[in-house]
């Protein structure tokens, strides 16, 4: 017990590191001096938010969880087909983290449950919905549907339906980023369910390796289809999980958004500097099941009842404006205008025509052969 | 206003449930969230939601209801609000409605459909050029090299292809020239590597992503397929993949089943990826450069037993060849032989013999798997009248079976034999240098099949 593995080459490294700074032109085969055992400790401050940030980012919220709520909606009457992933509970996550980020120059990519990242990269809700319902004048042209949703202007780079390949994907990104230097960050959100995919670790290695300006996202909603964490990853701490590569880790409180939003703010500073990747743990819930035809039955009512009464992102924002001074009426009024956008996206991805049967021979490949 | 509450389809085949219960009564407060009811089909149980805040005003379906159709309605609130009162959408109709198009987003880029043109020839060799011997390993890194020299967005990635030049050689030199930035060694992780490769390609650069072989491909075949082929569909036009997939494919000698199979029919069987499969070393090098500049994503399978050999190579600036464009290798007028990589040179030998049989075999080349040159296939058939397919792997599902279902669909006035295919045996690839030759396709066999069709 006294020799602990621990302890032994943290004493070792100090004076093995002093003559490798010294003599910068080693035998340029040989490996560098192992670095320090201890990774970098990143803060989790609580970002301070003005009152109109707060209120930005309780409309945000609010625009995700409705237009989520009619998309359920419009499943159920099947103007939606498919698989439909909804993101009720988690929009803190996406609302804290793109917040924080510059539009234009970063990237985002995600998995499935895309259509809250897509509302947070800007993306015009009418055409997102209109996509949903599979019709000519979604972003897709009605021919990705709910999973497979892209906006290269918006620096959206999708919606992809295979789990865990938004991460090497995301890896490629930030390779992009850092051959052009073009100072942009990827942000690669994933699930805990992802976080199990070979890829993944892939991705993390030669993230860190080269230094690339990634961001890994780990969205923990606690249940990978209707496998909880706990049953299906041996390391739950899920932001533990590039300890071996050497990519430092925070877990934040996923339903806090200005948890997020602070956390986010380090995590960049650090990205940005090219010190390399780091991975955040966002502990969030969903809802809803995993998709539209998941009967839930891995979980109580009560447990997600209890969610939804004590950790819920947008009641609990709204507590927050509320003790600030605003009124509950202006938040009603916000309410108001939220649920009228959502309903025009409904009314138009209803009334917009399929696409042309001519549309199924286009879009196959760029070039003519 | 009444909202109507319609019963909700708990998957995209669900067409009728049980009403199982109800939580709610009428007169009952409700806000968004809560759970109405429990609704069941012969898979599963669902709770259903309120969407909107308001108060049930009429339950029209008791619990316990069975047969209830998606789409009926079970059950009636008042809103809060009035605007959200106009929310109930007609019942399942998501026929093209009659309403004008609306306005185009900006998001949307119009790709017009212009009709497939007819493809282009090979760049023209004039009189006089000369020509130059060299093997195919160096056409594939001179054709790398000039592109990398013209356009900065193109780099190489792969196991081995920087610091030990590539393990079969074709990546030399290139690290000296071009440097760690753009001729990148990775790890031994081919699914990673291929998807970050296929995501810088989604960020605006042009990769080159080395396999050792293709044979490890199949680590990374999900982010080749799902990812690079997929995107600029599911995209609708918006978000494309121009990355170069390439590396040996097919056998070689005595490596065993695992690294010898051919991945052609495989990758030539999906729409959205161009697929490529030269023989020579003129052809390596203007395919590889057409591929490294094409839009779209390209599979370039290369065949290492090729690599060595020398053939003559014009001296041209910019030697670049069409996309899915074949070649005649050799006219010819009794039967015609079409192959590809490997085949191709076997198939060469055979047509000598053949001649010295006085048979007159016309050779085509493919060189492009996908999209298949199926017009030049067709008007050698129409003059020969007799096909032979020679591939370098598995017989089922292969691209001779391709070939015969083109000849059949629109060449079957034009044949006075049925087509035959010579390919390997169909069993995974021996080790012992008797089975393996066994199982190999070579000239005696290509011979043997077009001394068949043309009944001799």
């Amino acid at each position: 017990m006294a020799k602990s593995p621990q302890k032994a080459p943290s004493k070792a490294k100090a004076p093995a590191k002093r003559p490798a700074k010294r003599t910068p032109k080693a035998a340029p085969k040989k490996a560098p001096a192992r670095k320090s055992s201890r990774l970098p400790v990143l803060k989790t401050p609580i970002y301070k938010a003005s009152k109109a940030e707060l209120m930005d980012f309780y409309e945000q919220m609010l625009l995700i969880r409705r237009f989520e709520e009619k998309a359920g909606q419009l499943y159920g009457l099947g103007l939606i087909g498919g698989f439909c992933h909804l993101y009720i509970g988690q929009e803190a996550v996406v609302t804290g983290l793109q917040s924080a980020i510059e539009p234009g120059k970063d990237s985002v990519i995600t998995g499935y449950r895309d259509h809250g990242h897509m509302l947070a990269c800007g993306i015009d809700p009418n055409i997102v919905m209109a996509e949903l319902t599979g019709r000519a004048s979604g972003i897709s042209k009605g021919k990705g549907g709910s999973m497979h949703m892209f906006s290269v202007d918006h620096g959206f780079y999708g919606g992809h339906g295979i789990v865990g390949a938004q991460v090497s994907l995301g890896t490629g990104l930030a390779f992009g980023h850092k051959y052009k230097e073009d100072g942009g960050v990827c942000l690669a959100y994933f699930g805990d369910g992802a976080s199990n995919q070979g890829q993944v670790y892939e991705s993390f290695n030669m993230a860190e390796l080269w230094k690339l300006p990634v961001i890994f996202v780990i969205e923990n909603n606690q249940y990978a289809m209707g496998t909880s964490v706990n049953r299906s990853s041996s390391e739950d701490q899920l932001y533990r999980r590039g300890e071996s590569f050497r990519i430092p880790g925070v877990q934040v409180d996923g339903m806090d958004v200005l948890a997020v939003r602070g956390a986010v703010e380090e995590a960049l500073k650090y990205v940005r500097a090219g010190k390399g990747p780091v991975l955040m743990e966002l502990k969030t819930y969903r809802y809803r099941g995993h998709s539209m035809s998941d009967p839930a039955k891995y979980r109580s009512r009560d447990e997600v009842q209890d969610v939804r009464e004590k950790s819920d992102p947008i009641e609990r924002l709204k507590a927050m404006l509320m003790k600030q001074g605003v009124k509950e009426e202006d938040l009603k009024a916000l309410d108001k205008k939220v649920r009228k956008t959502v309903l025009e996206a409904a009314d138009f991805a209803e009334e917009s025509p399929e696409p042309e049967l001519s549309e199924l021979y286009t879009d196959v490949l760029v070039g003519q052969y | 206003m009444a909202i109507e509450l319609k019963m909700p389809a708990l998957s995209p085949t669900m067409e009728e449930g049980t009403l199982a219960k109800w939580l709610v009564k009428e007169g009952d407060e409700v806000s968004s969230g809560d759970i109405l009811a429990e609704i069941e089909t012969d898979k599963a149980t669902m709770e259903f939601e309120a969407v909107d805040e308001g108060v049930i005003s009429k339950i029209i379906i008791a619990e316990g209801t069975d047969g209830v159709a998606v789409g009926a309605v079970i059950a009636e609130m008042t809103g809060e609000d009035e605007e959200e009162g106009a929310s109930p959408v007609p019942s399942p109709a998501p026929e093209a409605s009659p309403k004008p198009e609306p306005e185009p987003s900006p998001e949307i880029t119009e790709s017009a459909a212009a009709p497939p043109v007819s493809r282009a020839d090979d760049p023209a060799v004039p009189e006089g050029t000369s020509m130059t011997s060299i093997t195919v390993r160096e056409a594939l890194r001179d054709a790398m090299a000039e592109e990398m020299r013209t356009d900065d967005s193109v780099f190489v990635m792969g196991e081995e292809v920087a610091e030990y030049q590539g393990a079969y050689k074709v990546t030399q030199g290139l690290l000296d020239e071009f440097g760690s930035k753009r001729v990148i060694d990775t790890p031994i992780t081919e699914h990673g590597f291929a998807g970050i490769g296929a995501g810088a390609a989604m960020g605006g650069l042009k990769p080159i992503v080395e396999f050792m072989t293709f044979n490890f491909a199949m680590q990374a075949i999900d982010q080749i397929i799902n990812s690079a082929a997929k995107t600029n569909y599911m995209s609708g036009g918006q978000m494309r993949c121009p990355i170069v997939f390439r590396g040996p494919n097919g056998a070689a000698s005595r490596v065993g089943a695992q690294h010898s199979q051919n991945y052609g029919p495989w990758y030539a069987g999906v729409p959205g990826l161009i697929v490529m499969a030269p023989y020579d070393a003129a052809d390596a090098k203007g395919l590889l450069k057409a591929a490294i500049r094409c839009p779209d994503p390209v599979v370039f399978l290369e065949n290492e037993l090729l690599y060595g050999r020398s053939f003559e190579i014009p001296d041209l600036d910019d030697y670049v060849l069409p996309i899915g464009k074949a070649r005649i290798m050799r006219e010819g007028a009794d039967v015609t032989i079409v192959s590809y990589s490997i085949g191709v040179g076997l198939a060469l030998e055979a047509a000598d013999t053949l001649a010295g049989e006085g048979i007159d075999a016309e050779v085509i080349d493919l060189r492009t798997l996908r999209p298949l040159d199926t017009e030049t296939v067709l008007q050698s058939l129409a003059k020969t009248n007799r096909l032979v397919v020679a591939e370098e792997g598995w017989p089922t599902c292969s691209i001779a079976s391709e070939i015969i279902a083109v000849c059949m669909e629109e060449g079957f006035d034009d044949l006075d034999a049925p087509v035959a295919r010579v390919t390997n045996e169909d069993v995974p690839l021996p080790y012992a240098a008797n089975l393996e030759k066994a199982a190999l396709i070579d000239s005696d066999r290509i011979i043997a099949a077009a001394k068949k069709a043309c009944y001799r």
